[in-house]
């Protein structure tokens, strides 16, 4: 017997516009179409007004460290991470391609869609050149 | 008698053992239900309302009510992971002050332990259908990361230092010295917690809970019933219960529902925090004792690191005696779910009960209060608010 999924595009219908927009590389958020906030992570309704008219915006990718603990132990040293969007949700997410001995609060980032299992993408984050 | 208390928790037990690999799930539950039982000079058969959460195995209570061999007419199995069972104390004294049941068993029991669980740094895999998952799993978040990104936004925001959080492992361990039962014993400094191997940043292995087999069991009961047993009367006075998320990606991991579930707690029992003389405090890591005594009105947000400090949280020490069982970091952490024996050690206290070289003196109010699933991203949270009689 397999074992259940943990990610499932059947299981998630709600994740269908994230990663068809994600496959053409442009990264999405949900905003609402009647009170006109973004939120995360998506919901078909919006958790402020409760409207059902959602719209999937083109959004930056930019972003800034909320929080983030990184557990050197794990093999490689992994990074969690809150990053609080340009648009203003933040998102739960995993630092990656970093150097992580640069990883603080306050910190630019910028969006790493990722293909992570059977067509289900996630937005990783890294953090961005110094320079410039 | 206390005209505020509609129900009194008339026996307490918390399973002696710290691993248990010969016995199953449900032994532990039964072992821990006769122990309550026989605490309170109860029977089995006079239990007519069950209560228990999602450590036990089989469809919410139906498994354990049929092992048991139970004849209920009121069973509640509210899951809010650690929390649970200080609602279910809530609960029981609401189903009993409304008729629903006389007699409230509340169960805990898992061997976490014994099953060589990663608690802390392996991701739980949770049901495709839960709605966050595919929204948050491929980054990995796990018990220690999602407490350790509370740990480091608190630092960044109040100036909260590592040695300050080590304060909460040091008063635990000044506890567990005299608990014969506990799984830590050894006293250990600030410099030991600092020293530590780092777990998730900022938390260090000494900052993080136990991991534990065991259980416990409280029963609860009406006024009548109770003034016949002969045990001391710990009233429940007042509740509440939260549950905080995300709000909508608009994440605050600064403060934790206890600010909710604390206000409806103290409102109801007409009490401050300035007059609660102990406390039990999840202690799933040194961080959720921290922000929590924060939320529950013990210092101002942002101050729970100057309080907890200098052994601020040590029986006979400091202001606020805190978790004098050891807790969750130094005595038991049973089926990864502390809210059990935050309830058992604050009828200690009230009872006269706890270790003499920790019992706290006339100690007639004391509050517990319980987190459960993840502070960094949704958790619940619930306050009692009990008083000797």
């Amino acid at each position: 017997m397999n074992a259940p999924k943990v990610l499932d595009p059947i299981a998630s219908p709600e994740h269908a516009p994230f990663r068809d927009a994600a496959r053409a590389g442009r990264f999405v958020i949900p905003v609402c179409r009647s009170c006109g906030k973004a939120h995360w992570y998506p919901r078909a309704r919006c958790p402020f007004c409760f409207s059902g008219e959602i719209d999937w915006r083109d959004a930056s990718g930019q972003g800034t460290v909320y929080s983030c603990s990184v557990t050197q132990r794990a093999s490689p040293p992994h990074a969690i991470a809150y990053v609080t969007l340009a648009e203003g949700p933040s998102v739960l997410t995993s630092i990656v391609d970093s150097d992580l001995s640069r990883l603080k609060i306050g910190a630019a980032v910028e969006v790493v869609l990722t293909e992570v299992e059977d067509g289900m993408f996630f937005p990783f984050f890294r953090l961005k050149r110094t320079a410039g | 008698m206390s005209p505020r208390s509609s129900a009194y928790i008339v026996g307490a037990f918390e399973h002696p053992t710290r691993k248990a690999p010969d016995k199953s799930v449900a032994m532990l539950h039964a072992e821990c239900a006769q122990g309550a039982l026989a605490d309170a000079g109860l029977s089995k058969d006079d239990v007519d309302g069950y209560f228990c959460a999602g450590d036990a195995h089989g469809m919410g209570p139906l498994a354990m009510v049929d092992y048991l061999n139970l004849r209920v007419r009121h069973v509640d199995s509210t899951e809010t992971g650690g929390s649970s069972y200080i609602v279910h104390v809530a609960h029981a004294a609401t189903a009993i002050a409304t008729g629903k049941c006389n007699v409230a068993l509340i169960t805990l029991a898992g061997r976490p332990r014994s099953e060589g669980m990663a608690t802390g740094t392996v991701p739980r895999v949770g049901s495709a259908a839960q709605p966050d998952v595919p929204w948050e799993f491929p980054a990995k978040p796990t018990t220690a990361n999602m407490y350790g990104m509370c740990a480091m936004r608190h630092m960044h925001e109040f100036g909260t230092t590592s040695q300050q959080l080590a304060w909460v492992k040091v008063a635990a361990s000044h506890h567990a010295q005299h608990n014969p039962h506990a799984m830590l014993r050894e006293l250990v400094t600030v410099e030991d917690v600092v020293n530590s191997p780092m777990v998730a940043d900022p938390l260090h292995r000494l900052d993080c809970c136990v991991i534990s087999d065991g259980g416990g069991a409280l029963v609860l009961t009406r006024p009548e019933v109770a003034k016949t047993l002969g045990r001391p009367l710990v009233g429940v006075i007042g509740a509440g219960e939260a549950v905080k998320g995300q709000l909508g990606g608009y994440v605050d991991l600064t403060f934790s529902g206890a600010v909710w579930s604390g206000q409806a707690a103290f409102a109801a029992a007409g009490v401050t925090p300035q007059d609660i003389k102990y406390a039990s405090i999840y202690d799933s890591f040194t961080i959720t004792v921290l922000m929590q005594l924060e939320d529950l009105g013990f210092c101002r947000k942002g101050e729970g690191g100057k309080f907890v400090a200098d052994g601020n949280l040590i029986a006979g020490v400091g202001r606020l005696p805190v978790n004098t069982d050891g807790g969750g970091l130094c005595n038991n952490h049973p089926a990864n779910r502390g809210g059990m024996t935050k309830v058992i050690e604050a009828v200690r206290q009230l009872r006269g009960e706890a270790h003499p070289k920790v019992q706290v003196a006339n100690c007639d109010l004391a509050l517990a209060h319980g987190t459960g699933g993840l502070l960094g991203s949704r958790h619940g949270s619930a306050t009692l608010i009990l008083e000797r009689t």
